[in-house]
């Protein structure tokens, strides 16, 4: 495998362009242009018969694979370490993360990232174990999700925490079962959950998995749930609804109990949607509200890294109503001892459960790291964690509503994060345009086009690891890229002119889809 | 507070900023009976980084950690060295840090990551393409089930007897939501597989058929009479492989004719971490592309011309999709998929290879010096690097004793079939690279005076 570099060095393409004028830069001979480097496929660095891991010799022993020994090249490139390292060094640098800038992603709390946390979660002790070890080797471990557990059924005023599910959307479907679980153990079968148009595609996605029809709750003209409209549909086929609260729109949900008891009284359940609870932890407990079921995504709420897009955790907690359908296993303390209950022990604790989601205990890695974040924060600074984040977003909201249209402004306070729609832009200008824009200034754009209800939506979330300087930066930069797309500036257009690549052509991708690579001669026969 | 940078005054300057008298004013839509008037009692208040670490540092002592002891534990997680620039990689803020990689421009180097860990996972497994990775090995295996009834219209899935208990577990709960019809059976503490039990149940109502390769307790099968029976009846064959470092040795499920392969790729990069986070592996044939599930990653050009990388067919997706996505999965497992793909691009072909011929060595050793002690005798015929002892008596105390000598000596069946009295003495011993010879020779020792 030889290298051409197809991602940058190509002589048709760059190579020694020269400068046209004394103002002008002449192209690179490499394509790359100072730190910002090309890299290309480890498939195109590689060479045949290197490695980068020095191994033993095997000893020779009489094959046991049943006659079934690979007789094919897997088709792996070998790096030796320093290419493979420098490779990685160079991809990450095409990164933009919450350690370079401001990442004001609504909706995925892009929080600062302690490192103590990840020191902590890297200790042998819990690094190192494996899930099948007897339960007495593992103490420590099952302690570290005991507490953890305590403290978010503490922080929320809920009976008790399923912890094992792997991710927010699969939280989702833990509370979404349990409620299920509990409808068919009363012989209730009930058909349609309901959902706020709002609401994060998972709700509705995760609905139907269970086997649900998803039907729309109607808004306010505020942006909150239609109290009236909603009781009006509520009957005896109604399973349950899903809440996001703060929701989508970046508002609380004023009327959660009386939705909650109402939905109650109708013989249903109330699942909220926990992906916005940084807004209001240590401040309100959503078991006070009468929730029956809240995934907390420890990737948000509690800093657990986003990783490029997972691995994130989705613990449940549950009231009184679900807790005896929470899913296996889970941890259980006897005086000084931990245990983990499983298949093996339901029967006599557990027997109501609706079942195993996982292979083994949920994400212990992210419950180290949480656990070390809510330590380090105590119910003191947690609560400082919402009202700061609070108070950051309701300062971008009214730094920003004069140049941007804030369809919800009149609604009251936001919370942890402030709405904005693409009204008023010049023709042929949208949201797009404005989060490419500010690629080029140095930020991470908002979440774009999300949520549904608002036209080109731009939902900016700051968090509370961010200081007013960074803001106020932000606040001047949003409000050029804004100035400019009202303006008509069309380099706004082909924006971003400074990252690593311009717009990418998406359509084509989908199109005709190039998942993996191929050798290039094998490309070309495939055509 | 060390992670909030707001100062006071700052805080007295952004509040007169909005027109809000204090904080309480931000929070009037909370109705009043559910606002906390200060810090939740019963809880302890911030803590240095000193003494967070310190109470973390307690606790991990309390557990006996894999690379402390002679170790053998596998049955779906595996203890393998990993290179100290997989950890250094991963922890760079960039990739850290990062989010779904939603803005391609600035998100190249996850993207073009995640494109080389598809084909390293597709070539892998023997399949045309890959996606970007699933939460773990079980709900990939249950999420390939879906995609086989959604694409076959069928309901009734054979599962091996040989598939991961945990693994059957959770096919069983969600088979109950989607109303699949699951085919199961109890493996048997035999060198022969169910594979004429799967053989004769496959039908024209089947959907697919799921076999676990190696399977749970270390045999390894050819697939390919059960591809060509699936294929005839319409149906699909799911292949699950918990232990991807067994493909540098052994032929890969495609190659054998399975359509779909799924996986845990903890074995590469990952570590054990008590069971998570991990990250599923999910391949198929190229004709499947549009009912899978999980983020894809796929190669296109800029504006430029430039090659580059997006995520794509996201019209499969919950964001765009909603209720009628594919899959209701957001997130996948993307730093763990890093890990893997480092690991995966330091072997390179011959290191996989090479790693592979080693742990299948050393299996081989460990069980013939296992097998020497009285009673204790080999289940399989045919292993990778983990195979099933019959122990003269009840394995799972057998274990617990051995942990009492120091020595963490494999699996028991009853720890994973519990109350199943005829795998009540089943042994899963592992033998990965990390076994030295005194590791071997410890175990051995721990077993036999265990059982005298």
């Amino acid at each position: 495998m030889t290298a051409i570099n197809q991602s940058g060095w190509k002589p048709e393409m760059t190579a020694l362009r020269p400068a046209q004028d004394e103002t002008d830069v002449a192209g690179t001979y490499t394509g790359n242009k100072a730190l910002m480097l090309e890299e290309p496929l480890i498939f195109e660095i590689g060479h045949d018969g290197s490695t980068g891991i020095d191994l033993a010799e095997a000893p020779q022993v009489a094959s046991r694979l049943g006659g079934l020994q690979r007789n094919r090249d897997i088709g792996l490139p070998g790096l030796s370490e320093p290419e493979a390292v420098r490779h990685y060094t160079r991809l990450s640098r095409q990164n933009y993360a919450i350690d370079l800038g401001f990442f004001p992603l609504g909706s995925c709390t892009m929080k600062h990232n302690p490192r103590l946390n990840e020191k902590v979660a890297r200790m042998a002790g819990f690094a190192d174990v494996h899930p099948m070890q007897p339960v007495e080797t593992v103490q420590g471990a099952l302690a570290v999700i005991h507490q953890l557990a305590h403290w978010l059924i503490t922080l929320t005023g809920m009976k008790a925490v399923a912890m094992s599910p792997k991710a927010g959307a699969h939280g989702e479907l833990c509370g979404i079962l349990a409620i299920r679980a509990a409808l068919t153990a009363r012989g209730d079968a009930r058909s349609v959950i309901l959902c706020p148009e709002s609401a994060h595609g998972t709700n509705p996605a995760t609905a139907a998995f269970a086997g649900y029809q998803v039907e729309n709750i109607p808004a306010t003209s505020e942006g909150r749930v239609d109290l009236e409209a909603l009781k009006a549909r509520l009957g005896p086929d109604i399973a349950g609804v899903m809440i996001t609260n703060p929701n989508t729109c970046g508002l609380f949900e004023r009327d959660m109990r009386a939705i909650s008891d109402a939905v109650h009284a109708a013989g249903g359940y109330v699942y909220c949607d926990g992906a916005n609870f940084n807004a209001i932890v240590g401040r309100v407990r959503p078991g006070d509200l009468g929730i029956d079921a809240m995934h907390i995504n420890l990737h948000k709420t509690f800093s657990t890294p986003h990783g490029g897009g997972g691995p994130g955790s989705g613990p449940v907690v549950l009231s009184e109503a679900l807790a005896p359908f929470a899913p296996l296993p889970f941890v259980d303390k006897d005086g000084e001892h931990y245990r983990l209950v499983e298949e093996e022990t339901v029967g006599e604790h557990h027997d109501k459960t609706f079942g195993r989601m996982v292979a083994f205990h949920g994400q212990m890695g992210m419950f180290t790291r949480a656990l070390a974040y809510i330590m380090s924060h105590g119910a003191d600074g947690l609560r400082q964690v919402a009202e700061d984040a609070v108070l950051n977003a309701n300062y971008i909201l009214r730094s920003l509503q004069d140049v941007l249209d804030a369809p919800f402004a009149h609604s009251g306070p936001c919370m942890h994060e402030a709405l904005f729609s693409d009204d008023g832009m010049a023709e042929g200008f949208s949201t797009l345009d404005i989060a490419k824009g500010l690629i080029d200034e140095g930020y991470h754009p908002m979440t774009v086009y999300f949520p549904l209800v608002v036209h080109g939506a731009m939902l900016i979330e700051p968090t509370e690891t961010e200081s007013k300087a960074t803001l106020d930066q932000f606040i001047g930069a949003l409000r050029s890229v804004a100035g400019r797309a009202k303006a008509g500036d069309q380099s706004l257009k082909s924006a971003p002119h400074h990252a690593p690549r311009r717009r990418l052509d998406e359509t084509q991708a989908a199109r005709k889809p190039v998942l993996v690579w191929r050798e290039p001669e094998q490309a070309v026969a495939a055509e | 507070m060390r992670y909030l940078p707001l100062t006071q005054p700052d805080r007295q300057a952004m509040l007169a900023a909005i027109g809000a008298r204090t904080i309480d004013d931000l929070f009037v839509d909370v109705p009043s009976e559910a606002r906390l008037s200060g810090p939740i009692e019963g809880l302890p208040l911030h803590a240095s980084e000193m003494a967070v670490e310190r109470h973390f540092s307690n606790l991990a002592r309390k557990n006996m950690a894999a690379s402390h002891h002679p170790f053998f534990l596998g049955a779906g997680a595996y203890k393998h060295h990993v290179p100290a620039s997989v950890d250094h990689i991963i922890q760079r803020g960039e990739f850290l840090t990062a989010y779904t990689p939603y803005q391609p421009e600035i998100a190249q180097g996850t993207l073009q990551m995640l494109f080389e860990f598809q084909t390293q996972v597709a070539r892998l497994f023997g399949c045309d393409v890959a996606n970007a990775s699933m939460y773990d090995g079980s709900t990939a295996c249950w999420e390939a089930i879906g995609m086989a009834g959604r694409i076959t219209k069928r309901t009734k899935a054979v599962l091996s007897s040989g598939l991961h208990p945990h693994y059957v577990s959770v096919a069983k709960t969600m088979a109950k939501y989607t109303g699949d019809a699951l085919d199961t059976a109890l493996p048997e503490l035999s060198a022969k597989t169910d594979s004429e039990r799967l053989l004769a149940a496959v039908d024209t109502d089947t959907s697919c058929v799921v076999v676990q390769y190696p399977d749970i307790l270390g045999r390894i099968e050819d697939l390919s009479a059960l591809a060509a029976k699936a294929h005839e009846n319409g149906a699909l064959l799911i292949a699950v492989v918990t232990e991807p470092v067994a493909l540098g040795a052994i032929k890969s499920p495609g190659e054998m004719g399975a359509d779909i392969v799924v996986g845990e790729g903890q074995s590469l990069g990952v570590g054990l971490q008590f069971g998570g986070p991990y990250v599923g592996l999910f391949a198929c044939n190229e004709k499947f592309v549009r009912q899978m599930p999980g983020r894809l990653c796929g190669e296109t050009v800029d504006a430029e011309g430039k090659r580059g990388f997006v995520l794509t067919l996201s019209t499969r997706e919950q964001h765009i999709r909603r209720e009628k996505a594919t899959s209701n999965i957001c997130t996948n497992s993307g730093l763990c998929a890093l890990a893997f793909s480092v690991h995966m691009t330091l072997l390179g072909e011959k290191g996989l290879r090479g790693l592979a011929s080693l742990n299948h060595a050393l299996a081989v050793e460990a069980a013939g010096r296992l097998t020497q002690i009285d009673g204790v005798e080999l289940v399989n015929d045919s292993f990778f690097n983990e195979f099933t002892l019959r122990l003269p008596k009840e394995a799972r105390p057998v274990v617990r004793a051995m942990a009492d000598r120091k020595v963490l000596g494999g699996v028991s069946l009853g720890r994973l079939y519990p109350g199943v009295e005829q795998l009540e003495n089943g042994l899963v011993v592992a033998v990965t690279e990390v076994a030295t010879d005194e590791d071997i020779e410890k175990f051995t020792t721990a077993l036999q005076e265990v059982l005298a």
